[in-house]
């Protein structure tokens, strides 16, 4: 982890008075993906759209691939691809036209085995307007990957995506990983973010609140683990007592649910319980926190705080 | 130039596949002509001859004021300037592509009301086809910059049309295509030098139709260029890709140095 692609260092972003961004400091090194998580209004496409040199920086420094986004304009279209949160193109314009289009003016061949991929092969003589959405959204990935970039920015991508479009633009988000590109994504997308990047860093108000894996990150919390039970005969509401490391309990359903904070003793405990109450387990399941769990305790924390 | 000759080529098609470029470009000049040519000719016989410099003009002026300001503004508000910004497409082809393509358009529409003017309506032909074609060129520039100026100006596309309608409706009642030059009274004559049209038809009329200027025709000719050229590089200088972008190198209000050469033209003999 030597090579940072994109650096971000004491960046500052204002509209008006309004802070958007607040000081804040990151890299993502070479062949990362690195997700940026937040709230709306958090300051993730301030800070997206700053490093696409869409906007200019108050203060601070960005680079992405050795090019200063305000300053050298043209360098960074040649290293970068973009999908835009909300971008668009012209109404009558083909899907073969776009490809043609972006790729003369990037100086590469359309890469129209990515149209194929991205399941818009039928849809190469269609018009923009006419597309629906996830096609417009998948035109819109094909056309920010189509010249190889060193660094991908991608804003929201799956918003509005198919199931299978959605596996689609994982896998090849993975290629671009393997084939040495940096990928910067900002999404709403809690699973996605942890199945996908390498790191993540947690924008609240502007401010960079958590970083790390995504393990590290939901390591940091409470570390509550959650256990669903469910029996054949209820014998759980019947206790009263409590199992060893449970922090709180509730009910869903048919299930009781419990809350610990060391798992092999509270599950020893359950099992024991059930048994000696003469009844039978139907389903006991056990799930760490997810990285949504561990987002929503933190922002709950700064808004709190 | 590879890309350019791409975009180019993509623009002429959509001017052909938009009902609504294609209306502005060829339908509305083609029909207001027809109905000039069999109703103003019989209504004001002196009209037929000026009813192809006027048909031409009106042909650059409707086309370029409705349609490229309204182009550029619904570009910025839906993000397609942005997709093109990140994509390295530079302003300057951005504003140029349409412009030259709409102009390609009206000099078909141009053509069409010359050759058939004669043998509909028996209008003269232009004495010298070759200042014909350098009046013709020469509004096109001068129209294509105002319009590209508006369009980057402009907030909203109510601001457009407003925009827009403020060089329409006057150069339409005095910039001499309805009307001639010398039956406007002396304070609307001055007006109307502010207008396009009105330097279009002086020069049409002193260098190809054969018949008399009101003032210097060849002048007319350079205030169409360089008010065009100064428009279109004030429009790229204030070019903005992002409605909620502030990034702007200059006040809008800096539009209004596109006037001075048209203000010069009231020293014009």
């Amino acid at each position: 982890m030597t090579n940072p692609v994109i650096q971000v260092r004491h960046f500052r972003k204002l509209y008006d008075d309004f802070v958007a961004v607040d000081d804040i400091s990151f890299e993502v090194q070479q062949g990362e993906i690195y997700g940026l998580l937040g709230p709306n209004g958090a300051g993730k496409t301030s800070t997206l759209e700053s490093l696409e040199g869409l906007r200019t920086p108050d203060a601070g420094e960005l680079q992405v691939a050795g090019v200063d986004p305000s300053r050298d304009p043209r360098g960074l279209r040649n290293v970068m691809g973009v999908q835009l949160q909300t971008s668009g193109l012209p109404a009558n314009i083909t899907v073969d036209e776009a490809m043609k289009f972006f790729c003369a003016y990037h100086g590469v061949d359309p890469n129209n085995a990515l149209i194929e991929r991205l399941g818009l092969g039928e849809k190469r003589q269609t018009q923009y307007a006419e597309l629906s959405t996830g096609q417009q959204r998948r035109l819109a990935l094909a056309l920010a990957l189509a010249h190889e970039p060193q660094v991908l920015f991608l804003d929201e991508p799956t918003a509005g995506l198919d199931v299978g479009t959605r596996v689609e633009l994982h896998s090849l988000m993975r290629e671009q990983k393997q084939r040495g590109a940096t990928v910067l994504l900002a999404t709403h997308d809690m699973a996605e973010a942890e199945e996908m990047a390498d790191r993540i860093g947690i924008l609240l108000r502007g401010k960079l609140i958590s970083t790390g894996t995504p393990l590290e990150i939901t390591a940091t919390g409470a570390g509550l683990t959650k256990v669903s039970v469910r029996t054949e005969r209820d014998c759980l509401s019947t206790d009263g007592s409590g199992f060893p490391a449970v922090e709180s309990r509730g009910t869903k359903d048919e299930y009781y649910i419990f809350f610990s904070t060391d798992i092999g003793p509270t599950v020893a405990a359950i099992i024991q319980f059930v048994e000696a109450q003469g009844d039978r387990l139907i389903d006991l399941r056990v799930e760490r926190p997810s990285l949504e769990d561990r987002f929503l305790e933190i922002t709950t924390e700064e808004v709190v705080g | 130039m590879t890309a350019f000759l791409n975009h180019f080529a993509f623009e002429f098609r959509t001017g052909i596949r938009n009902r609504q470029l294609l209306f502005l470009n060829y339908m509305f000049p083609l029909l207001f002509y027809l109905m000039m040519g069999f109703i103003m000719v019989d209504i004001n016989p002196q009209f037929l001859q000026a009813l192809i410099p006027a048909m031409a003009v009106f042909a650059v002026m409707a086309a370029m004021l409705m349609g490229i300001p309204a182009y550029v503004v619904t570009a910025r508000e839906e993000g397609i300037f942005r997709s093109y910004h990140i994509n390295g497409v530079p302003a300057s082809s951005i504003l140029a592509v349409p412009s030259l393509t709409t102009s390609i358009h009206l000099l078909m529409v141009a053509l069409l009301i010359t050759v058939s003017a004669g043998p509909l309506f028996d209008a003269p032909a232009p004495e010298s086809w070759g200042y014909f074609i350098l009046v013709f060129f020469a509004m096109v520039v001068a129209m294509v910059g105002i319009s590209v100026l508006i369009g980057v100006i402009s907030p909203s596309t109510n601001f457009q049309v407003m925009f827009s309608q403020i060089i329409f409706i006057p150069s339409m009642l005095v910039g001499g295509v309805m009307l001639p030059y010398e039956f406007l009274p002396e304070a609307a004559q001055s007006l109307s030098r502010i207008f396009p049209p009105t330097h279009a038809m002086n020069a049409f009329n002193g260098l190809a139709m054969g018949t008399n200027a009101n003032f210097s025709p060849w002048g007319s000719v350079i205030i169409m260029f360089v008010g065009g050229i100064l428009a279109f590089g004030l429009a790229i200088y204030l070019f903005n890709w992002d409605r909620s972008n502030e990034a702007r190198r200059g006040h809008p209000a800096l539009a209004l140095l596109a006037l001075l050469p048209w203000l010069a033209s009231l020293l014009l003999t």
